[in-house]
């Protein structure tokens, strides 16, 4: 390895971006170059984050590029950070959404741009931060840090009802995750560890365990969000700004799904195996449901939140099962929903800069005005419906078929989801694009332009290489999941 | 015998009682600027005692006859005393003299009231505890009627004077108890006398509650907490903010002692009692303050929220809770003294902020401002990565300790309560339009400018490096 601490700059160079910005004074003229520093600061990390990719050793499940220094005097925690299969891509998908969330806020951010750019580069931070975290005192600092710059992003820059979805979502979110500050602090006074690495494993008794599990579920299922939930999620995502929905869905659910995968099925799998049937049932509920709701929706971003809740039903549904198949699917699906949804709502984003408004009857006939906006949208579209040779199509199958060895019920509940999520999302394209003009307002309106074509087409080609070529980012991961289940099925007599 | 006569100034009490006299006789015989000659003379005397502290030149010899206990525990909370009231005053200056209260009797009661606090924290014999508390609360009874003029100071002074006068009634006669139970007066003796037992009997178990409510009443815990707010909203600005930043750490201090020192084999017996005021004092604190409209008024339940978070740490009754306790107070200081520093130098419209209305737009015209009070409340709620958080994560650890799982819960369910007033100070400031054309204007000495940065640099930065605090607290501990 070498000897520069890549991980750790990789960190921090957002910080050091925002500190260049904290000097710059905001007025007419110096506004650009804000963007510009923000912009080139969040490149340069994505490419350090590339760098990474690059020099990661596939064969090993152990964590990689480690840093290890004392932290507390007179407590076991350490600034532990290290990057291994599981953590890899969820770093990448940060790094990758962050620039383009800062071009797609170019022009649509007119007010305390310093602000915003300063919180974008602290929320990219803590994101990356979060998820290179080994030791689980530093990872819940991450966490919980994550709302701040939410809250403001949310609350300055958003909707009519921006207030109200902004304390929604804090609190909703920080009731959650305090319940596993304290599992956590439980978790130090039994082993005097917190090294995520050490204590993978089956080091609690049974009954300590359902405690434990119970406070992290909490966190967690607020986070990815499961039903029910899920209410503070179609708030938020409505009242952010766009570059705020495309984090939140893109990374910020994740989270949840991250944290699932390293804690409760990593330290916790005896509760994990006892508490699977709920998982299930909660997230067939949410699969179903949510498309539904989705099918019923008049605004457009609302209907993307709803079915970010289904999909990730389909990802807790992928990790439970607990089989190869099933954590490898639910991964990609959590890689290829980062990358979707982040798309979709920058799509919306595109129409709403122009007409301001969401409303699904406003639009209709898109297609004749603006045909290369109606193709890009058309692949996102189907990369949430899962046609194969799209990102979703990979993680939904393997779902489905990891699935298969769990239960029939649940592959009935899985499929039923994806056979909905192309009623809602055809449906919506069908709404949007197709048809003939009847709006007088939307005679004139321009496809994309240079800026808006920059974002959205690396997020096309990232849905195509996932779709098309998903062992490269299958193979990463498998070792690192795979001793998370030998592990699970050792522990639990399988 | 010349050599004896040096040693005894150089116990700090001794010599902040000299001082404190001379402060008096300086404000006294000065003709003019006699408010500023004397803050500035007090600053430095408080300063020069915790220099005293620190360096600790003779600890057997200012016991006392085993009056006065020194130790770690007692060092360190009797120099942020004496750090926490220097720097009251610095920030609170330029208000005095705005506000037309520069009389140069304030500092002088500001001196005697923390010798008293620090008398406090040391005591070991229920005679030297009360009288410590007298001497303290009367200084500060006259300090907070000092604006005489005004309705509300006088008020709240007459508020603070009575139920203080109850509290400590009630204080006495439980000291009354526990010597008719015991026989003695010294913690020790009390401690001694209690070794033979193993269950106390009914007459000193109410005289134990009763000094527990008279304790409680110093630190403000519900249900004995009716004064606070009114004390906080009526008093001159620069009042609350000694209020708020000094007594609490001695009455902390002493609420400690009392319980793990004479009582420590008993802790079953008092640990009910602390952990209902410790709940009720958290949800009090968090539910209470959402409906304020006064930032003096939310900021003193606010600080009844705290007292809820150090007392977990003394139901813990262990090692690490004096620890925890002792962090948690430092926190609590610094988030203190940075606030109220902000409070006491920003006027809108020429009248200073007293309403959390009166911040909305804040953000605009004074970002660096608002900033910091967006990280001062992100702290006190104990959101990751600034100072407070590791306040409350230090308390839930002794908790979880002493398998205190439940208050732990409670502990982490009111501070999600709490949070939402944190952050309505916030929302006023960023997400809100001004509602009056005024400006904010920020005016403040540039004593209290350093104070304010240094502050304001350790509580967001803490997090990098931990250990300057941690390494000071792990030594640590009662005996």
């Amino acid at each position: 390895m070498t000897d520069i601490p890549l991980l750790s700059l990789t960190i921090f160079l957002p910080l050091l971006g925002a500190v260049v910005i904290l000097l710059i004074k905001e007025d007419k003229s110096s506004v650009d170059n804000i963007r510009k520093v923000a912009l080139c600061t969040s490149i340069g990390v994505f490419l350090l984050s590339l760098l990474i990719w690059l020099q990661f050793d596939n064969s090993k499940a152990e964590y990689q590029f480690q840093e290890k220094i004392r932290w507390f005097s007179d407590f076991n925690f350490y600034y532990h950070i290290g990057i291994d299969g599981i953590s890899l891509f969820m770093v990448i998908l940060s790094t990758f959404l962050t620039p383009l969330c800062i071009l797609a806020s170019w022009e649509s951010i007119k007010i305390r741009v310093k602000e915003y750019m300063l919180a974008f580069l602290f929320l990219e931070t803590v994101m990356i931060g979060m998820f290179a975290s080994v030791d689980i005192l530093l990872f819940y600092i991450f966490f919980e840090a994550i709302l701040i710059p939410m809250y403001l992003i949310i609350g300055i820059w958003g909707g009519d009802r921006r207030i109200y979805a902004s304390f929604k979502f804090f609190l909703y979110t920080l009731l959650g995750s305090v319940l596993m500050l304290i599992a956590i602090v439980v978790i130090y006074k039994l082993t005097n560890s917190m090294s995520i690495a050490d204590l993978q494993g089956n080091y609690f008794s049974t009954n300590i365990q359902m405690y434990l599990w119970l406070a992290f579920f909490a966190s967690f299922a607020v986070k990815i969000p499961m039903w029910p939930f899920h209410t503070w999620l179609p708030d938020a995502h409505v009242e952010a700004p766009t570059s705020g929905s495309v984090i939140l869905a893109g990374v910020l659910l994740k989270m949840g799904g991250y944290g699932f995968i390293r804690f409760s099925l990593g330290m916790l799998p005896e509760a994990s195996e006892f508490f699977a049937p709920l998982i299930m049932t909660l997230s067939i509920i949410a699969v179903v449901y949510t498309s539904l709701v989705a099918i019923a929706q008049t605004d457009i971003k609302k209907l993307i939140a709803y079915s970010s809740v289904a999909h990730m039903g389909l990802v807790t549904i992928g990790i439970f099962i607990v089989n190869s198949q099933g954590l490898e699917g639910a991964m990609i699906q959590m890689i290829s929903h980062g990358v979707v949804s982040g798309a979709l709502f920058l799509c919306v984003g595109v129409i709403y800069d122009r007409m301001h408004t969401r409303e699904i009857k406003f639009y209709g006939g898109l297609v004749n005005r603006m045909p290369i906006y109606s193709t890009v949208f058309m692949i996102f579209m189907l990369g949430s419906v899962g046609l194969p040779g799209t990102s979703g199509f990979i993680g939904e199958f393997l779902i489905i078929v990891g699935s298969f060895k769990y239960s029939s019920i649940v592959v009935i509940g899985a499929a039923s989801g994806i056979i909905l999520s192309a009623v809602y999302m055809l449906y919506l394209y069908k709404r949007i694009i197709f048809g003939v003009i009847n709006n007088e307002k939307l005679k004139d309106i321009l496809d994309l332009n240079l800026r808006e074509k920059i974002i959205l087409i690396p997020l096309a080609i990232a849905v195509l290489l996932i779709g098309i070529f998903p062992n490269i980012f299958i193979e990463p991961m498998r070792l690192s999941l795979d001793l998370i289940i030998s592990n699970y099925e050792l522990v639990n007599g399988k | 015998m010349a050599n004896n006569l040096l040693t005894i100034f150089l116990v700090p009490e001794v010599s902040l009682s000299i001082l404190a006299i001379c402060s008096l006789m300086y404000g006294l015989f000065s003709k003019k600027n006699a408010f500023i000659k004397t803050t500035n003379f007090a600053t430095l005397s408080l300063l020069i005692v915790a220099v005293l502290i620190y360096f600790d030149f003779n600890t057997t010899f200012a016991s006392f006859d085993n009056y006065f206990l020194n130790n770690s525990f007692t060092k360190f909370f009797k120099i942020l005393t004496a750090i926490g009231a220097a720097a009251s005053l610095v920030i609170s200056k330029n208000y005095f003299i705005d506000s037309k209260i520069n009389k140069f009797e304030i500092p002088t009661l500001l001196l005697f009231s923390t010798l008293g606090m620090m008398l406090m924290i040391s005591a070991k014999d229920l005679m030297i505890m009360y009288l410590a508390i007298e001497l303290q609360s009367l200084s500060l009874y006259v300090v907070a009627t000092i604006k005489r003029n005004s309705l509300e100071s006088a008020e709240s002074g007459v508020k603070y004077f009575v139920l203080g006068a109850l509290s400590s009634g009630i204080l006495l006669y439980g000291f009354s108890l526990v010597y008719g139970f015991t026989g003695q007066t010294s913690f020790e003796g009390i401690y001694q006398s209690l070794s033979q037992i193993d269950k106390l009997p009914i007459g000193l178990v109410f005289g134990l509650v009763f000094v527990l409510v008279g304790l409680a009443f110093k630190v403000s815990a519900v249900p004995f907490h009716m004064w606070t707010p009114d004390v906080y909203e009526g008093a001159p600005t620069s009042i609350t903010a000694f209020f708020a930043i000094v007594p609490k750490l001695a009455a902390t201090a002493l609420i400690f002692r009392f319980c793990l020192e004479p009582f420590g084999n008993f802790d079953f017996e008092w640990t009910q009692v602390i952990f209902f005021l410790s709940v009720a004092s958290m949800f009090l604190g968090a539910v209470a303050a959402i409906a304020q409209k006064n930032l003096k008024r939310l900021l003193a339940y606010s600080s009844i929220g705290h007292v809820g978070y150090v007392l977990i740490a003394l139901v813990a009754a262990n090692d690490q809770g004096i620890k925890s306790a002792s962090i948690y107070m430092f926190i609590y200081l610094l988030m203190n003294i940075a606030f109220f520093s902000i409070l006491l130098s920003l006027k809108k419209a020429d009248v200073f902020v007293e309403k959390i209305d009166d911040l909305n737009g804040l953000s605009k015209s004074n970002p660096l401002i608002s900033l910091s009070i967006a990280i001062i409340m992100l702290s006190m709620a104990g959101i990751p990565p600034f100072m407070g958080f590791f306040g409350k994560l230090y308390v839930f650890i002794a908790a979880v300790e002493s398998q205190l799982y439940l208050l732990a819960i409670l502990g982490v369910l009111a501070s999600v309560v709490s949070a939402f007033y944190y952050l309505r100070i916030i929302k006023g400031m960023y997400f809100d339009e001004a509602s009056h054309t005024e400006s904010f204007e920020f005016i403040i000495t540039n004593h209290a400018k350093i104070i304010l940065t240094v502050v304001m640099f350790i509580i967001t930065f803490f997090i990098f490096y931990p250990s300057l605090l941690t390494n000071i607290v792990v030594g640590i501990s009662l005996n």
